[in-house]
């Protein structure tokens, strides 16, 4: 594993230097979220019994912060470093295929749980928290975040220009993240779009998620799971694939 | 003794662009070795598929015995190479760059390492820069960085990819007199260079590149003395035109006419031709060979250079080129 270390802290380094815009920025975000739909909507919705809608909408707007920011890392340090050329630093040193897809996927998971942590602690002010089953919101929050960060890393390899990381971006992921019941339970939706929902994987990660939180969820926690695991595997394979043939990166 | 950098018949396609057509090329340990051609010719192709950035589609490559792709660790740790680009990257400081750069090739910090880095800067005259964000030095301190980037894990081998490029006279001589050192104290050096002049003055032996072909290959004297000629050098007088025939085998360089020569003996039928057809001069000089004339003999081919004075009975003989080696 020559220079994975190096690398991983390399890319810590990267987005710790500009925390304000990295970490500090998704945070305020998550909260003007939790601020606007909570005032809106705590008196008209109620998702579980004893769970106040702004309680529930906690661990949704966490694992949404968590996601989105673990794809962010490793595809807009990969992208900048391509564009750039800045990527030849790490492709001439002996570093393994697989050295590199950890350092970079690790490295996206530390921003990710650093951004769910700082929006869970802020968010703490505004709606008390039960932490009922803590080994799903762990979980949850590893599979999850490593399977946006793997994302990311396909994204920030394939594409050539910002433009093209973009559309990745506001066409696949922030449609997941958004419609899978970040803000809602999927129960509150029409039939059709409760069906279309089980097709989001993103839904299950926030579903599974939130079960830690409260002990209830609108599937079971482990088929959650197994459909997490499942695209955490097969996009860990793709990306190592990728890395392995030198995809885009090695002519 | 095991060859520094070894190619075997090197082939790589881009598309419809054939980069490298089969090179196969040999550079001897301790070697300064240079590696000439026009934009195009395939350097820094061969360059990037002797660092793992580019595969070969056949052929196979070797530094320090161990092959670039079978094993690739320890084919890149007897590596440095500088490339061509001057890339960097924004988020660092200078000595940032370069601790990151060691321990990408798993060397941890120690005080040998923390001094070789200070040597390196030193040496490079980056010293002042160490704690300046890389982002606020001029492109010739960045290049300095680039330089200093491939040398922290000690490689035996170094790869300079026109390193010099667009870089000020001061640079230039700090750097050479660097690497000069280093080839000095067993480094092999593989430079690639547009500027002709520094290739003649540092390189030991050298190949040149056209169209993926390696076209000639060897030392830097012979190739002096084999292709290579003397220069008739004229400068007219306003208005004066070169006779058409002399024009045909004359380069203009500056305003300045060079013909060039074999044999003393070439030179009398030249001035012979030059007063009857009225031909005013304003000066008039000898040059000794340089590697330009050999490069543009070698890059224009047999054809380009019929005998001078067919007519005189004087063997002209045409630069001989690496038939065997295209």
């Amino acid at each position: 594993m020559t220079g994975f270390p190096t690398l991983f802290y390399k890319e810590v380094l990267r987005f710790w230097k500009v925390g304000f815009q990295t970490v500090a920025a998704p945070v305020i975000t998550a909260l003007l979220y939790l601020l606007i739909f909570s005032h809106v909507l705590e008196s008209r919705v109620r998702v579980y019994e004893t769970v106040t809608y702004t309680s529930f909408l906690v661990p949704g707007l966490v694992m949404m912060s968590l996601l989105q920011n673990a794809f962010a890392n490793s595809s807009s340090s990969l992208i900048q470093s391509k564009v750039t050329g800045s990527i030849i630093f790490v492709l001439l040193p002996p570093i393994s295929y697989r050295a590199f897809y950890l350092a970079y996927m690790l490295a996206a998971l530390v921003r990710g749980l650093s951004v769910g942590a700082g929006v869970l602690l802020a968010t703490l002010w505004f709606a008390p928290m039960r932490f009922t089953e803590p080994f799903w919101i762990l979980t949850f929050a590893l599979l999850g975040g490593s399977i946006l960060a793997s994302l990311g890393m396909i994204a920030g390899i394939w594409a050539d220009k910002f433009d093209q990381l973009a559309a990745f971006q506001n066409f696949l992921i922030m449609p997941l993240t958004f419609l899978s019941g970040v803000f809602y339970s999927i129960h509150s939706l029409p039939p059709f779009w409760q069906q279309v929902s089980h097709w989001n994987p993103v839904f299950y990660m926030i579903d599974g998620f939130r079960r830690g939180f409260f002990g209830v969820s609108d599937v079971s926690p482990w088929h959650s799971l197994v459909v997490v695991a499942t695209c955490f595997v097969l996009l860990s394979m793709l990306t190592l694939g990728m890395l392995k043939r030198g995809y885009k990166l090695r002519a | 003794m095991t060859s520094a950098i070894d190619i075997q018949q090197a082939a790589k396609r881009f598309g419809e662009v054939e980069a490298l057509a089969g090179i196969s090329l040999e550079v001897r340990q301790g070697e300064f070795f240079g590696l000439l051609g026009p934009n195009g010719a395939g350097k820094t192709t061969l360059i990037s598929a002797l660092a793992g950035l580019v595969r070969l589609d056949r052929g196979h490559i070797q530094v320090m015995g161990c092959d670039v792709i079978a094993d690739y660790r320890n084919a890149r740790r007897q590596l440095g190479v500088v490339p061509q680009e001057l890339v960097f990257d924004p988020f660092f400081s200078v000595r940032e760059t370069l601790n990151i750069q060691c321990g990408y090739f798993g060397i941890r910090q120690t005080r040998e390492r923390d001094a070789w880095i200070d040597e390196v800067l030193e040496n490079l005259d980056l010293s002042s820069k160490a704690d300046a964000n890389m982002r606020s030095l001029s492109g010739g301190m960045k290049r300095r960085v680039l330089v200093a980037q491939a040398l922290v894990h000690r490689p035996p081998v170094i790869v300079l990819d026109e390193p010099t490029a667009g870089v000020d006279v001061e640079l230039r001589q700090t750097l050479w007199r660097f690497i000069r050192g280093l080839n000095r104290d067993g480094h092999t050096v593989v430079l690639t260079t547009h500027y002709l002049e520094e290739a003649e003055s540092l390189c030991t032996r050298i190949a040149m590149l056209k169209a993926g072909r390696v076209v000639a290959l060897d030392t830097t004297a012979n190739l002096l003395r084999s292709y290579s000629v003397h220069a008739l050098r004229l400068k007219l007088a306003p208005g004066a035109m070169l006779p058409p025939r002399l024009a045909s085998h004359a380069q203009d360089k500056d305003g300045v006419w060079s013909i060039s020569f074999d044999q003393y003996a070439e030179i009398e039928p030249v001035l012979a031709e030059l007063r009857v057809s009225g031909c005013a001069l304003e000066d008039l000089e000898i040059g000794k060979p340089d590697l330009e004339d050999v490069f543009v003999r070698v890059m224009r081919g047999k054809e380009a250079f019929p005998p001078l004075l067919p007519e005189s009975g004087v063997n002209v003989s045409a630069p001989k080129l690496l038939g065997s080696m295209g």
